[in-house]
């Protein structure tokens, strides 16, 4: 038993939804109680969807358990069909449901369905929401392909492709594959199918006759992959196009693929991240430390891209799916950093306060988070929010991504810098919190005035606050030596996003020496030694 | 019907004409698929409303994760209510679930030492696999007590719909309140969560009357609630307590049967019933009411244009749907198609289906692809319904709004009748305002 109060993941039959919602001409029908159709308005409101999720939900009650549950799926089953008239369907139970063992799959069967009938075995009490979008992919793929054999396609026809992954709610799920598609038709690559995202059932009986795959999201189309790698002999594309550097190997890897020149395709891609990040501007971004959490793809790729393609440091990476944690050890190690695994957001609030980043990627948890210790952070994985569904184009992945990756990863950096220099000029009559902008004084002379002795009383404490959330925690500073009033003071002269750093240093520093209390010598001497 | 009659004055026509409108009316009662949130949802509000109590749902990932994306940003401030997720060990047996529970509710309790109360919240796992969470807070409380008050009740979609999650908690809460003394001073009891800025205005109301002895159910503190017994008149400020009140009842208490406080009428109503009960003069009542009622009809008139003969159909939700319709159809004359519910208690309902059409078609559970339907086939000018529901029709090109705002928002007596209206009134005023298409 453990205690949650937010959670990475859904339950795994909402991770079979997303790939049912994602497809069309598929309908599923989940053996459930009334209060699981809340999941609905997942993909209604969050996704702003314009059609309800093609789920049947049987909701059975209290006083139907030990009588007729059964017939109730079996009557919700037919009916759905009726009404629906899908291409196949999709049979399971939610956590409730499995409790109560009815054997969806069995009883669906007895039906006489003139449908594909495939049963999903998701285990509510050990599995997840990737996990269950992974296995039933996986199961509509192996029940829908299985046996097919692919077509003979005639000599110098296009070298074709799937793309495999995308689902409903997925974190730019939409706009990555129409950049991705875009990617592939500059190397004369026509998509075959894109699955599960907007492929019907009939479109995954002819996943065989592609050339090969390409796997967008290993967490949902991992194992499918591996399936028709196996039983068609399709290789798979496994280098994740995110960012400047994975995207054009990944070109090259297709390249070397079907058997065209990939150079042509990558200089002239649109791309700024690269220029962007060499201009002199960016100088301000070295070595800024970073700390990372997502899913395991998006976390992996986005610490690659802040250390070598932005230059910053990464000083914290992890991931929730535990599926993939041996990837991300491994990618953490390559920053000389330990992975943090675990689906318990408080674990990983103790981990960025521990940290000091000076920027969060994260999920939206991450975000809440950092804007608490604010921190700068911007959103890199699902969990997703209404917010991860912008209205413009905004692909995570292919050179495109790239440069929407370059603003989100900046841009909130770039906010801190500007909130420095406000700070610097706190004191400054004309630049302070409570002044009216100087183009508006003329209309609010009189309310100036009025607010003039407030801002001593009220940043006083509210610089504390900062301070000690800027600084890390209290255990940080807990049994280390004191401050002069007048080292404080100066102390809090330093931008407040590299206070914390600098109040460490000095603490280490005094420390080590047996200084005591720290005086502004102390924290000049400490910077010397340490340097930036 | 005749075809030249506006619709909204036919319905205006046959109300009058009626007299016991919607009373009679036999529900549609269609098995299918339900689409209501479970009991647990009502855990969003109550949490807010108990200010020392911590909501623990004892449950599954899915029930976080309902309680997550129903509660939307509330869930990022530490919210006091959290899950204990049931987990495979667990079921095998190989963990013992109570001994699990105590070790969780041992950490609960000293990362929130500020708790005074505990609230174990059973869901459809729990209660599929028995697990006895009386039995649980009762050991727990031996063990707390006096410091901490631990309760538990059923919050389970398998037994619960929405609302009905409150209607199981006061029975938890009252459950334990000791009889009031015989001759203990009359005292009023209004019971079903209100805003707290609704209670104090009601409050004021009536101390206003000289009805000084007013206690909220639940109050806002642990310790709030008085004993109960034959002193007590109940008036209920929600529709969805059936069980709560026999419960009160039992206890010896007048449970009052009025319309529930929506709209001038309505509020001018529920506070007379009280009135009458304590039997405040009329000319004293006029006295105290009279402003708020001109206020209320003030402010409800400025959406009356946009909402007049307008055709509202609402999808079931929290049980107010009776008493929302009425405020639609007799206070800004729109036409109500379908009432649905998710449980119709006549008795409770009595005072409002009484003011309705009997032209308004009842539903009570629900068959959902059903109901649709039946909205293909209205083609209502509003409809009132769920959040998995609302995007859908909008690209109908259909016009909705949120039935779950009707119990978030503050919208009960005099003073929020205009914001009640505005509600309904906002999606037709959008519709007005834009000048795109899908």
């Amino acid at each position: 038993m453990q205690l949650t109060v937010w959670t990475y993941e859904g339950p795994p039959h909402v991770g079979a939804m997303r790939v049912a919602t994602g497809m069309k001409g598929l309908h599923y029908v989940l053996h459930a109680p009334q209060g699981d159709t809340y999941a609905d308005l997942l993909f209604t409101m969050i996704e702003r969807r314009k059609a309800r999720p093609p789920v049947t939900y049987t909701t059975f009650q209290a006083r139907d358990l030990g009588s007729d549950t059964a017939e109730i799926f079996k009557t919700a089953c037919k009916e759905a069909v009726e009404r629906f008239d899908p291409q196949a369907i999709i049979v399971g139970a939610s956590c409730t449901a499995e409790l109560i063992q009815d054997d969806p799959g069995g009883l669906a069967k007895t039906l006489d369905l003139n449908v594909p009938v495939i049963p999903l075995e998701l285990p509510s009490y050990q599995k997840k929401e990737n996990w269950g979008a992974s296995e039933t992919f996986f199961q509509l793929v192996r029940g829908l392909a299985g046996g097919r054999t692919p077509e003979e396609k005639p000599e110098g026809a296009p070298k074709t492709c799937n793309i495999l992954g995308p689902t409903a709610l997925g974190f730019r799920h939409r706009d990555d594959v129409t950049e991705i598609t875009r990617l592939l038709g500059t190397l004369g690559v026509e998509v075959n199918v894109v699955a599960p995202m907007g492929a019907t059932p009939h479109d995954l009986t002819r996943l065989p006759n592609a050339d090969f795959n390409v796997v967008l999201y290993p967490e949902v189309a991992g194992q499918a992959a591996q399936w028709l790698k196996r039983t068609f002999g399709q290789p798979i594309v496994s280098t994740v196009p995110m960012g400047v550097n994975a995207t054009r190997q990944f070109v090259r890897e297709v390249a070397e693929l079907v058997g065209a020149d990939p150079e042509p395709v990558i200089a002239q891609a649109d791309e700024r991240l690269s220029w962007y990040s060499l201009s002199i501007d960016s100088n301000y971004l070295t070595g800024k430390r970073v700390f990372i959490f997502g899913d395991a793809t998006h976390a992996i790729a986005a610490a690659r891209i802040a250390e070598h393609e932005l230059g910053f440091k990464v000083c914290g990476l992890g991931t929730y799916s535990r599926e993939f944690a041996r990837e991300v050890r491994a990618a953490a190690k390559e920053y000389g950093i330990e992975a943090l695994i675990t689906d318990d957001h408080l674990e990983v609030e103790d981990a960025i306060v521990a940290a000091q980043p000076e920027l969060v990627l994260g999920t939206q948890m991450e975000r809440h988070i950092a804007k608490r210790l604010r921190i700068g952070c911007a959103v890199i994985s699902a969990p997703v929010h209404v917010q991860d569904f912008p209205a413009r184009y905004s692909p995570f992945m292919g050179f495109e991504g790239a440069n929407v990756i370059f603003d989100s990863f900046v841009h909130p950096l770039v906010m801190g810098l500007e909130e420095h220099l406000l700070g610097m000029f706190r004191e400054d009559f004309e630049f302070n919190d409570d002044a009216q902008a100087s183009h508006l004084a003329a209309l609010h002379a009189g309310a100036k005035h009025e607010t003039i002795e407030i801002p001593e009383a009220q940043t006083a404490p509210d610089d504390k606050t900062q301070d000690v959330v800027a600084n890390g925690s209290v255990a940080a500073s807990f049994g280390s030596p004191s401050w002069t009033d007048d080292a404080e003071l100066e102390l809090k002269k330093i931008p407040f996003f590299v206070r914390g750093k600098a109040r460490r240093n000095t603490e280490r520093f005094a420390a080590e020496q047996g200084v005591n209390p720290i005086t502004i010598e102390t924290l000049y001497d400490a910077k010397a030694h340490y340097g930036r | 019907m005749n075809r030249h009659v506006p619709p909204h004055v036919a319905a205006a026509e046959a109300r009058e004409a009626d007299g016991l409108g919607c009373t009679d009316v036999t529900p549609i009662k269609q098995r299918g698929q339900h689409e209501v949130f479970c009991g647990l949802t009502s855990i969003i509000w109550l949490h807010r409303k108990v200010q020392d109590a911590f909501f623990l749902i004892v449950g599954s990932r899915t029930c976080a994760h309902l309680m997550q994306s129903a509660a939307g940003v509330m869930i990022f401030a530490e919210p006091r209510f959290g899950t204990a997720i049931i987990d495979d060990r667990d079921l095998s047996g190989m963990a013992d679930m109570n001994e699990e529970l105590d070790k969780v509710v041992a950490r609960l309790i000293a990362r929130r030492p500020d708790i005074r109360m505990l609230v174990l919240v059973g869901s459809c796992p729990s209660e599929v696999i028995k697990l006895d969470l009386g039995r649980a807070a009762m050991k727990l409380n031996e063990r707390f007590a006096p410091d901490l008050r631990v309760l538990s009740y059923s919050g389970s979609g398998i037994e619960t719909t929405f609302t009905q999650g409150e209607d199981n908690f006061l029975q938890a809460v009252i459950g334990g309140t000791p009889r009031a003394a015989p001759d203990a001073p009359r005292q009023l009891l209004i019971a079903g969560c209100l805003a707290d800025v609704i209670e104090d205005q009601f409050t004021r109301i009536f101390h206003g009357l000289g009805i000084e002895n007013v206690h909220f159910l639940p109050a806002r503190h642990a310790e709030g609630v008085p004993p109960i017994g034959p002193n007590t008149t109940v008036l209920m400020a929600q529709p969805y307590l059936t069980e709560t009140a026999k419960m009160l009842e039992k206890k010896g208490a007048r449970v009052l049967t009025a319309p529930f406080p929506l709209g001038e009428e309505g509020t001018t109503a529920w506070l007379r019933a009280a009135a009458d009960a304590f039997d405040v003069p009329a000319d004293r009542f006029a006295a105290i009411t009279d402003a708020g009622r001109e206020r209320a009809r003030k402010a409800v008139s400025l959406y009356r244009d946009r909402l007049a003969g307008k055709r509202v159909f609402f999808f079931p939700d929290s049980q107010m749907e009776p008493s929302l319709a009425r405020f639609l159809s007799r206070e800004v004359d729109a036409e109500i198609l379908e009432v649905g519910t998710p449980y119709l208690n006549k008795n409770h309902m009595a005072p409002d289906l009484a003011l309705l059409p009997s032209s308004v078609r009842l539903a009570e559970g629900q068959d959902v692809d059903k109901q649709i339907d039946r909205v293909r086939a209205d083609d209502p000018d509003l409809i009132i319904c769920g959040m998995g529901l609302g995007n859908p029709f909008e690209a109908e090109g259909r016009t909705t709004k949120w039935s779950i705002e009707f119990a978030f928002t503050p919208i009960q007596g005099y003073e929020q009748a205009g914001d009640l209206a505005e509600l309904f009134a906002r999606p037709l005023g959008r519709r007005d305002l834009l000048q795109v298409e899908v």
